[in-house]
């Protein structure tokens, strides 16, 4: 699949063929520049394919997937909008909430997925008033609001510290496992993905093909304990060892 | 607001627009400056309590005839703005005639809006609105296309339409753009307003100094300046409340830090 126009069409990912099963959790690692992020936005339409095509259930994609929900490696959160209004946003969007969408029939919803990423009374403040950790969870917030059938992440805690990260980690598990939502992450911390991810997909540079489809054997629920253990630095280095070569 | 603040916010500007005056008076007073060239402020408050009648009266057409302008302006200035932002096609056929228009002194303009409309209020208030829409609809523009892809993108991975798009992420943003253009705006379209009146009409500041400088009364020609500067503050003022009220957001780091 290509995407782009003319000369500055850029073959970005080849032959990739994806399984996830409802409520798995895959994570795709690769290089820098491998197309990991082409082939998510091309997974949620926001990318036309200029060749190749796309399949989700069977049906090809032609704009934006209803279904999806995305979180980026910045928040882009709308910085005139508090936290919650911030996770309302896409229940003035997508159907069918926002035919009769009102803030006071789903800010109970919203508040209570706010609390469950620890954020309540942080609720009512601008993200300029939260931390980076904060304003990323608040996105991971509005990325589940509408109950999406998959929620797509890419690279969402790239930009913060190690400690905020790992904190993150266990709020995306506990929310995961609450939900059960399909996710889809995009990353290239081997130990996050392991951590986190049922199967981990590896990705080769340009054009991106899948190299390796691995799944993870730790058993869930894993604690942050895990990743100091003999049996997930195995994977981590098994993985490591395929992007090198 | 604390002591510190209100130091800074209300004494200090009080106290250098007294210095301003009294330096004033005392330079008119030192070099005995003759009441024709330079009055001075005694002389110019003392005409201006002496005549506060008439002042008042052609003040307050000069107000009505800017905001009327102003207000025009506004909707007129956002609609295109809008518009301009919205498609590129449309920003590039329209941006030359804007600018160019934007170019015409707008002094040239009142003989012809006279012809057409007669001498009275109604030159004033085209004036007023001719000269004030352009700096909106720049910055609409440009708040709109300035707009972060990635905000947008937020959005689009939503299923979102570009009018939906343009409701929750484009207007939203442009609005500090909009209201900073405001600022700008109210103070155009008062020039504008008293430009027409001096070039010919039977009301305002702008006719009453004509008046007053054809007269040789200088005291009021003074008397009419500072009612325009302190019209011009407090038009000024009000706007800057009005984006202040509603864009407080993209003033964070004053207010809340």
């Amino acid at each position: 699949m290509a995407y782009g126009r003319g000369a500055a069409a850029v073959k970005a990912v080849e032959e990739v063929s994806l399984e996830i099963a409802h409520g798995e959790f895959i994570a795709v690692v690769g290089p820098s520049g491998c197309g990991k992020s082409s082939l998510m936005k091309l997974i949620a339409g926001l990318h036309a394919p200029a060749s190749g095509s796309l399949t989700v259930d069977g049906k090809p994609i032609a704009g934006p997937l209803k279904s999806v929900g995305m979180a980026f490696q910045n928040s882009n959160l709308l910085p005139w909008r508090t936290a919650l209004e911030n996770v309302l946003l896409p229940l003035e969007i997508v159907e069918p909430y926002r035919r009769d969408f009102s803030r006071e029939k789903y800010s109970g919803k919203a508040k209570a997925l706010l609390e469950s990423v620890g954020l309540q009374g942080f609720t009512e403040k601008h993200p300029w008033e939260l931390s980076g950790g904060m304003q990323q969870r608040t996105s991971i917030c509005r990325a589940l609001i509408h109950e999406p059938e998959i929620l797509l992440l890419d690279e969402p805690f790239g930009a913060l510290d190690a400690f905020t990260r790992e904190e993150l980690w266990c709020a995306l598990r506990d929310l995961q496992a609450a939900r059960k939502v399909t996710v889809m992450l995009v990353t290239h911390d081997l130990r996050e993905a392991v951590f986190l991810a049922d199967t981990v997909y590896v990705m080769s540079s340009r054009p991106g093909r899948i190299v390796r489809r691995c799944a993870v054997p730790l058993p869930r629920p894993r604690d942050l304990e895990v990743t100091y253990t003999p049996a997930f630095q195995d994977v981590v280095h098994e993985l490591r060892a395929l992007i090198r070569g | 607001m604390d002591r510190r603040e209100f130091v800074i916010r209300v004494v200090s500007p009080l106290l250098f627009t007294i210095a301003l005056f009294v330096a004033w008076e005392a330079v008119c007073k030192a070099l005995d400056v003759p009441l024709t060239i330079l009055p001075a402020p005694s002389d110019v408050f003392a005409a201006l309590w002496q005549y506060r009648k008439p002042i008042w009266d052609n003040s307050f057409v000069t107000l009505w005839t800017t905001l009327a302008g102003f207000l025009i302006a506004t909707l007129f200035g956002l609609a295109l703005g809008i518009a301009v932002g919205w498609h590129r096609a449309l920003y590039a056929g329209i941006y030359p005639v804007l600018i160019g228009f934007n170019s015409i002194p707008k002094v040239a303009v009142v003989p012809v809006l006279i012809l057409w409309f007669g001498l009275g209020e109604i030159p004033a208030v085209i004036t007023a609105f001719l000269i004030s829409f352009f700096p909106i609809v720049v910055n609409v523009a440009t708040g709109l296309a300035t707009t972060e892809p990635e905000l947008e993108d937020v959005l689009r991975a939503l299923g979102a339409s570009k009018l939906d798009i343009m409701r929750k992420v484009g207007i939203p943003r442009s609005l500090p753009y909009f209201f900073g253009s405001l600022k700008v705006a109210i103070t155009l379209a008062f020039v504008g307003a008293v430009v027409s009146e001096t070039v010919g009409a039977n009301k305002g500041i702008g006719k009453l100094m004509l008046d007053a400088q054809a007269a040789f009364q200088v005291p009021i020609v003074f008397a009419g300046l500072i009612v325009l500067a302190v019209l011009g503050i407090v038009l000024y003022a009000a706007t800057a409340a009005i984006e202040a009220r509603f864009t407080g957001w993209a003033f964070r780091g004053q207010a809340n830090r």
